[in-house]
């Protein structure tokens, strides 16, 4: 009897701390799903069909990519944080300044900033201020200048309300001290033909699209913290003496709780896919991260406080 | 480029999806009340996991082919498929009771593949051009195109333009749901985050296009449709119903146009088109006086006509975002879900798929010819025996799996729900479906437009002023005023007309 209760207990020990390790060592062992907040056919899920492959090699499971967009992401995130098991077979795609911006500006944003562990950042589209080809800007200096002689004339198109690119907008109108009008689009694409048209003075959008329309628009400076590869040209607003550095980050986050072990595995996951794809982003603008753990939660901290004076401002104001 | 894209649809897939597509367009057209509009919107879900390009050209077939499947009921029922062939029921019906079933069929047949091919080639001579002018659309120009539509809804809308407008209004209200596209705020989430999302167009027209004629089938309860006997023996040679169709070239011509320029009107389509061909070949006629006992001239002027405004509808479409008739936006549904946006891109960076969609129509028009002289029997014959009882639960079902794929939510499938029985218990006052989804789309092109004028107006002391700034919004407006006022004009030109017709 005594050696019954002895053995029972010890095979509950065992069970109770060998199986969690062994289902951790198996990780994982069931389709993935990973939740792009917005439709497809953006960046984010450009990227995430990129990955998909190369994450499915590397963990040896099918990961499915779907789709549930709405409210700017806002819908994805407040149900993730919601409903989502932290197992680690949920991912959900998670950008900055998305996360950042919606829950202090709106009042039923759903979800918090710090709601979710975010495993990777894994690239960034740094902000780019862009003129029409034959637009009388050559130069950034050129854009001041006019903006000093005519306060609000100049329109400076975007992405969105208190967006990367309004924001960045917003910074460097206090860096150079002047005064733009910005006009917010229902995302990057209909900026474009906008700026074409000869509608807008200029636009503060992300590098692709200074990559993508080479030959109709000229970029005058993006915010990064050095030249972006594919366009080697175009010098960084530091370097023109306006200290800004943004634009939107994209990663990966698991619910809250998800165990160490589950995180690093798919932070390295996430790493592997980033190398495979970095060719192929870098030469459509794009700017490679690989920003996991403490990193990424500093990062968070950082463009918090970039922003964060800019959208307290906003806030103020309201 | 077009030769190029032309190679590429010849991919066997895509093939199959045209023919596919046009079947299945015929059997839901052939359906009284199943409209081609309702076809899309059940079936645009399922198209998700497709490629764009098999996608779109999979419902360019079946808009095409339930136009013309339209026609069958029309000819052997005199009960039209689809709205879209309410005159062809004038001239088939009285056919097919002479014997002449077979004859007629072969003589719409022919007539919506002409105008579905001279549709095609309209959308891909206008749209480029168009495409190109809509890049000096800025946001005050929009905001005066949106108007426009909703006025021109108003006027054109079946019933009273009163209620066109109510329609209209409601859409718009809805549309304001979820986060504002421009300003971020939220509006009318009433706390709930789930909420934010809005209410999808997809789902709106899910809700607003199905769940009213659902519920208008189940409520009728018919189980089966009786047709005219068709005589098989009486076949008509194709050929010589091929030289009929073309011995009346004045009269396919004026259609086909009429057809477009009916088309391109928001809010208007196959079912405006096909009754004012109808009247002008009638009055163009050497013999009006014997349009309703069975004529081929009506036959040809009506389906010619509504098939053009299948591909004909997508002039403002592709190049403005707006659609011109009613099943337009379930395409441009399809297309926002993939990324492609309207406008000048859509000719240049996705030309490829862009064409390809043009021509693909042009395709389904020729396919209409073999599916509907092979098949049309076998097709008329499972219609008329399909029980409502079965066909009822079957797209109720097809309908909410396709509603929840759209953003894999629950909640949009209750939203769905909730729209389709207020759209139901709103076509019983007389407030169609059509204007509702109208306003929702229109409206918010309009809001963007405004804001976005207003905004970028912020240099001078009148913000306003900016929407009245250049000779394109000029021209925009004045046709607002003309379309706002033509109800009132064409009532008092009956009344003078009445009134001279009194007198002598």
């Amino acid at each position: 009897m005594k050696l019954l209760t002895k053995s029972t207990l010890l095979a509950v020990l065992a069970v109770v701390l060998v199986i969690p390790g062994i289902s951790m060592a198996e990780f994982p062992e069931k389709p993935i799903t990973y939740t792009i907040p917005f439709n497809p056919g953006g960046e984010s899920d450009i990227t995430a069909r990129l990955q998909e492959p190369e994450l499915e090699k590397y963990l040896g499971v099918a990961v499915n990519v779907t789709h549930k967009p709405g409210g700017g992401g806002a819908v994805a995130w407040s149900e993730f944080q919601r409903t989502a098991k932290p197992d680690g077979y949920s991912v959900v795609g998670c950008n900055i300044p998305h996360i950042i911006g919606q829950p202090m500006i709106r009042k039923d944003a759903g979800y918090e900033t710090d709601g979710m562990k975010v495993v990777m950042w894994f690239h960034f589209t740094p902000n780019a201020l862009v003129v029409s080809k034959d637009s009388e800007f050559k130069t950034l200096d050129d854009f001041i200048q006019f903006a000093k002689k005519k306060p609000y004339v100049g329109t400076v198109g975007g992405s969105g309300t208190y967006s990367a690119n309004h924001l960045e907008t917003i910074r460097f109108m206090k860096a150079a001290g002047i005064e733009l009008t910005y006009v917010p689009y229902t995302g990057t694409g209909p900026v474009i033909p906008a700026l074409m048209g000869g509608h807008l003075k200029g636009a503060m959008t992300y590098t692709p699209v200074s990559v993508n329309y080479k030959d109709k628009f000229r970029t005058l400076a993006v915010a990064a913290e050095e030249r972006v590869p594919a366009l080697p040209d175009v010098p960084t607003f530091k370097e023109l003496g306006y200290d800004i550095v943004g634009g939107a980050f994209r990663g990966v986050a698991v619910p809250l709780g998800t165990p160490q072990p589950v995180v690093d595995k798919l932070a390295e996951a996430y790493t592997a896919a980033n190398k495979q794809i970095a060719k192929k982003q870098l030469d459509l603008g794009f700017v490679m991260k690989y920003a996991t753990g403490d990193d990424a939660v500093a990062l968070i901290g950082t463009m918090r406080k970039a922003y964060g004076d800019v959208l307290a401002d906003i806030k103020k104001k309201k | 480029m077009v030769f190029e894209t032309f190679m590429t649809l010849l991919d066997p897939v895509i093939i199959l999806s045209i023919f596919a597509g046009v079947s299945a367009g015929l059997f839901v057209g052939a359906m009284p009340g199943l409209t081609a509009t309702m076809a899309l919107a059940v079936l645009l879900p399922f198209t998700f996991t497709l490629p764009p390009l098999h996608g779109l050209v999979a419902l360019g077939a079946v808009y095409m082919g339930a136009i013309y499947g339209g026609s069958f009921a029309a000819i052997l029922v005199n009960t039209p498929g689809t709205p879209s062939s309410i005159a062809t029921a004038f001239e088939g019906y009285p056919m097919s009771k002479q014997g002449r079933a077979l004859e007629a069929l072969s003589i719409a047949t022919v007539a919506s593949a002409i105008g579905g091919i001279a549709g095609s080639l309209f959308l891909l001579l206008l749209s480029p051009p168009l495409a190109k002018l809509s890049l000096r659309f800025g946001p005050a120009e929009y905001f005066w195109v949106a108007i426009l539509g909703l006025t021109l809804i108003a006027s054109l809308s079946e019933g009273s333009s009163t209620k066109g407008m109510m329609g209209g209004a409601l859409g718009m209200i809805i549309g304001t749901m979820g986060v504002a596209p421009i300003g971020g705020e939220t509006r009318f989430t009433f706390g709930m985050p789930v909420l934010q999302g809005g209410v999808a167009m997809i789902v709106a027209l899910i809700g607003l296009f199905v769940l009213p004629e659902l519920y208008t089938m189940a409520a009728k309860g018919k189980t089966a449709l009786t047709a005219v006997e068709v005589d098989s023996k009486a076949r008509s040679s194709f050929w010589r119903v091929t030289k009929t169709v073309f011995s009346m070239p004045g009269n396919l011509i004026r259609s086909c146009i009429i057809g477009e320029i009916v088309a391109i009107i928001p809010g208007a389509g196959g079912n405006v088109a096909n009754l004012v061909a109808y009247n002008e070949a009638k009055r163009a006629s050497k013999h009006p006086e014997k349009f309703g006992t069975g004529l081929p001239e009506g036959l040809v002027a009506t389906e010619s006509s509504n098939n053009v405004t299948v591909a004909g509808s997508m002039v403002p479409l592709l190049t403005l975002g707006i659609p011109g008739a009613p099943p337009d936006a379930v395409i441009l549904g399809v297309m926002m879900l993939h990324g492609l946006r309207p406008g000048i891109e859509l000719f240049t960076t996705s030309g490829k798929l862009t064409y390809g969609f043009i021509i693909s129509m042009g395709l389904a028009a020729i396919a209409m010819v073999p599916v509907g002289l092979l098949g049309g029997r076998l097709i008329y014959k499972v219609i008329f025996r399909t029980p409502v009882y079965f066909l009822v639960p079957t797209i109720a079902m097809a309908t909410m799996l396709g509603t929840y794929a759209v953003r894999n939510s629950h909640t949009d499938v209750i939203i769905m729900l909730i729209l389709g029985t207020m759209g139901y218990l709103f076509k019983q006052i007389g407030i169609a479906p059509a204007p509702i989804v109208l306003g929702l789309i229109l409206g918010t092109i309009a809001e963007m437009g405004y804001v976005q004028t207003m905004l970028s107006g912020q240099a001078s002391q009148y913000p306003a002023l900016k929407l009245f700034e250049n000779g394109l919004s000029h021209i925009l407006i004045g046709m607002i005023v003309f379309s706002a006022a033509w109800p009132y004009l064409a009532a008092l030109k009956r009344r003078i007309m009445s009134k001279k017709g009194g007198s002598a």
